[in-house]
C-alpha cells in the first residue's frame, strides 16, 4: 500500500550531543548549507544575522541557523533542543541539535529521547570532556544505542591522524563499558566543511565516509516487537449506549477479533469483538499491528478505562507490580526526594509514586557509584519506586511505550525527572496485608467518637505546641481519648536519626503522617504539632490518613513575631549561621493553600485558637 | 477562508465559536499602511487571549511546524501556557518520548502541536492522499496584484489603499500560507492543482513563511510574538 507520505526514503532521527563549544550547531548549519536544506529566504536572514551578531568574522555563522532564541544569538550559546529537516537522495532526516551545557543537559535529553541515532562531537584539542561523557550516559539512559563520533576542529591539530586515532580508541574503551552498541569515528572540520557532506583531500589516511555517508548507513533504532500483542488504552469512546470502544495505538504483535485479552492491572480476561482502523477510516478490519491506531470493541461488558493495558492473555512477559527498580535523571530545578509524593506518568497512565530507596548515584565520569540523599537536575541514579496501585510494565530494554516514564511534581505540574525501568520488584506481591477482625469502626465505636488527625502546620515558634496541648486539655474535658505528636519529641524518640536536610525532612514527616494514621487505626483523635514547610508532605499526609479524617490548621504567625519570641533560641541560632537549614531563613516554609482553618494567633489566643477547632471537629456531635 | 470554514463546521456538525476583538474594531487599527505589528498583536493575540480567558480553555491545537521558522524548531509538542498565556522558551517543561506532561494548575494552558514534526511537503502530501478539502486561495489563478518590497499583495478588497501610481494588475498567483489579509503575500504560480503545489514544493528555493510580513519586522520577531500569546 501506497504511504500517505509521497516520500518513500527512510527517515533517520538524529541528535547531536557533545560538550559546548566543541561545534554542535556549527556543524548542523554546514551540513543543512552544503545539503542546500537552507531555503534562500532563511539565508537572508543568516547573511543579515551573521553580520550583526555572528561569531566568524567576515563570513557565515551557520550556528545561527539554529540558534533561533535571541538569548542564544546574543549568547553565542545554544539552550533549548531545534528540530530541523533536511533530505538527501537516500534519505529524510530529523536532526535535534542540542545545547552542550551542563545546565541545559535536560534539554539534550529531550532531543535524544525520541533519536534513532547521535553524533557526538569531539573538540580534537580537548579529547573527552566531562560532558562527552554526561552526554554519553544520558543518550544511552534514554534509549539510543548508535553513536556516531565526529572528532571536530582538525583543521586546529594540523589534520593529524595520531590525534584522531588516540580519541578513538579512548573513545571506544568508554562506549564499551556503558555498554554502546554501535560507534563509528570520522574526523571532520565543521567550520570548512572538511568530511561533513564532501569527503576531504586534507586527511587522505582516513578512508571512511564523510559524516552525512555515515548518516545514510545507519540503520534506523524499530520499536522492538517480539509478536506479542499489547495496547495502551488512550481513550474510551462511547458515542451513545449502543457502542463502547477502546482506542489507542498498537504498541507490539497483531490483534484479531475473538483474541482472548487480559486487562492490566486488574487481570480480568476479555475477548476482543471488533477491530475498527482509523487508516481504512473506522471501518472493520482483520487484524491490526505495531504502530495502528485502532478502535477495540469487546464481547462482554468489562470495566475498561484510560490508561489500562490491553495484552494478549497468556503474555508471559508484562508485569503487574507497584514496585520497581529504575534509572532516573532529575530534571527539575527542585531536587528530587525519597519519600517525596510525585505523579508518574506513562503515556495515559498516571498513578502517585514515591522514591522509597535510593540506591546510589552515577558519577558520569568515573561511572563509579556513589551514595546519595537526593538526585539533583542533570543526575543520574537507581533507585526503587513504589506506586500507590500497580501497573504493568516491561523492562526499557524492550521498548520505551511499557519503560519509560516522567514524574511530574505534585504542586507545580513540572516534568522533574525521567526514568527507565529496569525490573519490577516482587516483594510487593509476596508480602500480603493481614486482615484483622476488629477494624478501626468498631474500635472508634467503643470510645464513642469519630477519630481524625488535626495537622498544626506553621513556622518554628508560631504557637503550635501550646495550641495543641490547650487542645488536648478540651477534648480530654470532653471525655476523648487523644494524643500529641509533636515533631520536637519524636525528634528523641523514632526520629533520632534524622537531621534537617530537605531528604530528612521529608522522612520525618512521612513518619510522622504513618504513625498518625496507626493511632486513627487505633481510634484516637490525633493532635499532630509539626512544622512540616512543604505543601506537597502535607498532601502525603492527608492522602494517606484520608482526606475525611485530617484537617490541615494553619497556624499564622508572621516570621517577625516568632523571631521577637523565640522561646527557644533558634532563630537567634539560626541568624548567627550556626541552623543552616532552619525553616523561614536558610529554608523555605510554603503556606497551605487551602487549609480546613487558619489561626491568625497575632488576633486568637491559645485557648481561644483550641476552642475554634474543638468547634470544626463537631466533637461534641459524636 | 471564512466560507470555506463555516462551510466545514456545518459538514462537520461543529459547534464553531468565533471571537473578534471588539475593542480593537472600536479603536479602528487597520491592518492596512504602517500598523501591520500592532494589528497583529491587537486582533491575533489579544483576541485569541480574550477568546482562551472567556472560554476557560486547558488546550488550544495549533497547526505550527517546526520547520517554519527559528523560533518554532524550539517548540515542544505540549508547549506550557502562564495563567497570562505567556511562552518562557528558557524554561519549557523536558518532553521525552511520547509522554506529554499536560497538567496544568487553574488559569494554565497548553498549546498542543500536533503536527510539529511535519514538513510543508509531508501535509500536501497527506491532503492529496486522505483528499482533504482546503481553501482555493492555495492553488494558482490570474490574481490582482501589486509588488511591494518584493512582495506581491492581493488587491480585491476596496478597503486597500493604493500608492500613488499604483496599478493593481493581473498576475497568475497563490498562497503558500494563509493569514490576515493583506499582511500575507502572494507567489508567482502556475500550480493549479494538488500534484503540481507538492512538485513546486519539490524544487522550490524559499520558506513557507516568506510570505508573512510580520515575521520581517525584525530579528527574533516570531519568539516575541510567542512570547506575548502569539500562536
Amino acid at each position: 500500500m501506497l504511504g500517505p507520505f509521497a516520500d518513500d526514503k527512510s527517515l533517520l532521527r538524529i541528535v547531536t550531543c557533545g560538550s559546548v563549544d566543541d561545534g554542535k550547531s556549527t556543524l548542523m548549519g554546514r551540513m543543512l548549507y552544503d545539503c542546500r536544506a537552507v531555503p534562500d529566504d532563511h539565508l537572508t536572514a543568516l547573511e543579515r544575522d551573521s553580520a550583526r551578531v555572528g561569531t566568524v568574522p567576515g563570513g557565515i555563522d551557520f550556528a545561527l541557523l539554529l540558534d533561533g532564541l535571541q538569548a542564544e544569538r546574543e549568547q553565542g550559546i545554544t539552550i533549548d533542543v531545534a528540530y530541523r529537516h533536511f533530505a538527501t537522495p537516500r534519505r529524510r532526516f530529523v536532526v535535534a541539535d542540542t545545547p552542550g551545557h551542563e545546565q541545559y543537559t535536560r534539554n539534550m535529553a529531550t532531543g535524544a529521547s525520541t533519536a534513532d541515532a547521535a553524533i557526538l562531537l569531539i573538540d580534537a584539542r580537548k579529547r573527552l570532556l566531562r560532558q562527552t561523557l554526561r552526554h554519553s550516559h544520558v543518550i544511552r539512559l534514554v534509549g539510543v544505542q548508535r553513536v556516531i563520533v565526529a572528532v571536530n576542529k582538525m583543521d586546529l591539530v594540523g589534520f593529524d591522524e595520531a590525534v584522531f586515532r588516540e580519541i578513538e580508541r579512548d573513545y571506544a574503551d568508554f562506549a564499551a563499558a556503558i555498554d554502546l552498541p554501535y560507534v563509528q569515528c570520522v574526523p571532520i572540520s565543521a567550520l570548512q566543511g572538511d568530511n561533513v557532506v564532501h569527503p576531504s583531500s586534507r586527511m587522505p589516511w582516513y578512508t571512511g565516509g564523510a559524516l552525512l555517508a555515515l548518516l545514510e548507513e545507519v540503520p534506523v533504532a524499530r520499536q522492538k516487537d517480539d509478536g506479542v500483542f499489547r495496547f495502551k488504552v488512550q481513550y474510551v469512546n462511547r458515542p451513545n449506549s449502543d457502542f463502547r470502544g477502546y482506542c489507542g495505538t498498537v504498541i507490539s504483535g497483531r490483534v484479531r477479533p475473538g483474541d482472548l485479552l487480559r486487562v492490566h492491572p486488574d487481570g480480568h480476561e476479555v475477548r476482543v469483538a471488533r477491530v475498527l482502523s482509523a487508516a481504512a477510516n473506522g471501518e472493520d478490519v482483520p487484524s491490526a499491528g505495531a504502530g495502528e491506531s485502532v478502535t477495540l470493541t469487546m464481547e462482554t461488558e468489562v470495566d475498561i478505562r484510560r490508561g489500562h493495558i490491553l495484552a494478549a492473555a497468556d503474555d508471559a512477559k508484562l508485569q503487574v507490580a507497584d514496585q520497581f527498580s529504575a534509572h532516573l535523571i532529575g530534571l527539575g530545578e527542585r531536587p528530587l526526594v525519597p519519600g517525596r509524593p510525585y505523579l508518574l506518568q506513562m503515556g495515559p497512565t498516571i498513578v502517585g509514586a514515591q522514591i522509597t530507596d535510593l540506591k546510589y548515584q552515577i558519577d558520569m565520569n568515573t561511572r563509579a557509584h556513589q551514595a546519595a540523599k537526593i538526585v539533583n537536575m542533570n543526575e543520574v541514579a537507581v533507585c526503587n519506586l513504589a506506586l500507590d496501585r500497580s501497573a504493568a510494565f516491561l523492562p526499557f530494554a524492550a521498548g520505551h511505550a511499557l519503560g519509560a516514564f516522567i514524574l511530574a511534581d505534585r504542586e507545580t505540574n513540572d516534568t522533574v525527572a525521567a526514568g527507565t525501568i529496569d525490573f519490577t520488584l516482587r516483594r510487593a506481591t509476596n508480602v500480603t496485608w493481614q486482615p484483622t477482625t476488629v477494624d478501626k469502626g468498631s474500635r472508634a465505636r467503643l470510645l464513642a467518637q469519630k477519630p481524625c488527625v488535626v495537622w498544626l502546620t506553621g513556622l518554628s515558634g508560631a504557637g503550635k505546641s501550646t495550641i495543641a496541648d490547650a487542645l488536648e486539655q478540651k477534648l480530654h474535658a470532653l471525655g476523648r481519648a487523644s494524643f500529641i505528636l509533636d515533631g520536637d519529641n519524636l525528634r528523641h524518640g523514632i526520629n533520632r536519626d534524622l537531621g534537617f536536610t530537605e531528604a530528612d525532612r521529608v522522612e520525618n514527616i512521612r513518619r510522622v503522617a504513618e504513625i498518625a494514621k496507626l493511632f486513627v487505626e487505633a481510634g484516637l483523635i490525633v493532635v499532630v504539632s509539626l512544622i512540616s514547610p512543604f505543601r506537597s508532605e502535607r498532601r502525603m499526609a492527608r492522602e494517606l490518613v484520608g482526606p475525611d479524617e485530617f484537617l490541615e490548621i494553619y497556624v499564622d504567625t508572621p516570621l517577625e513575631d516568632c523571631e521577637r519570641r523565640d522561646a527557644k533560641g533558634l532563630y537567634r541560632k539560626a541568624r548567627a549561621g550556626l541552623l543552616p537549614n532552619f525553616t523561614g531563613i536558610g529554608s523555605p516554609y510554603e503556606p497551605p493553600e487551602a487549609p480546613d482553618l487558619v489561626i491568625d494567633t497575632t488576633r486568637t489566643a491559645p485557648e481561644q485558637a483550641a476552642a475554634l477547632i474543638v468547634e470544626r471537629l463537631a466533637v461534641g456531635e459524636c | 477562508m471564512i466560507a470555506f470554514r463555516d462551510r466545514t463546521a456545518r459538514d462537520q456538525n461543529l459547534r464553531l465559536i468565533v471571537h473578534t476583538n471588539r475593542e480593537g474594531i472600536a479603536a479602528g487599527v487597520s491592518p492596512f499602511g504602517a500598523g501591520a505589528a500592532h494589528y497583529t498583536d491587537v486582533m491575533k493575540t489579544q483576541a485569541l487571549k480574550q477568546a482562551l480567558n472567556t472560554h476557560r480553555f486547558d488546550l488550544a491545537f495549533g497547526g505550527a511546524r517546526r520547520d517554519e521558522e527559528a523560533s518554532r524548531a524550539k517548540e515542544r509538542i505540549f508547549s506550557f501556557r502562564t495563567a497570562s498565556h505567556q511562552w518562557n522558551p528558557q524554561k519549557q517543561r523536558p518532553e521525552l518520548w511520547n509522554i506529554y506532561n499536560g497538567r496544568i494548575r487553574p488559569g494554565e494552558s497548553i498549546r498542543a502541536f500536533p503536527l510539529s514534526n511535519w514538513t510543508e511537503l509531508d501535509v500536501w502530501s497527506y491532503i492529496a492522499y486522505e483528499r482533504i478539502p482546503v481553501v482555493p486561495l492555495y492553488f494558482a489563478k490570474e490574481r490582482p496584484v501589486v509588488e511591494r518590497q518584493g512582495m506581491l499583495l492581493m488587491v480585491d478588497d476596496n478597503r486597500m489603499p493604493l500608492a500613488p501610481g499604483e496599478t493593481p494588475r493581473l498576475e497568475r498567483v497563490r498562497f503558500r500560507t494563509l493569514g490576515c489579509y493583506p499582511l500575507t503575500a502572494a507567489i508567482r504560480s502556475e500550480a493549479t492543482t494538488l500534484g503540481a503545489i507538492i512538485q513546486e514544493l519539490k524544487i522550490g528555493t524559499t520558506s513557507e513563511r516568506q510570505g508573512r510580513l510580520i515575521d520581517f519586522d525584525q530579528a527574533g520577531s516570531m519568539e516575541f510574538k510567542k512570547q506575548e500569546g502569539y500562536f
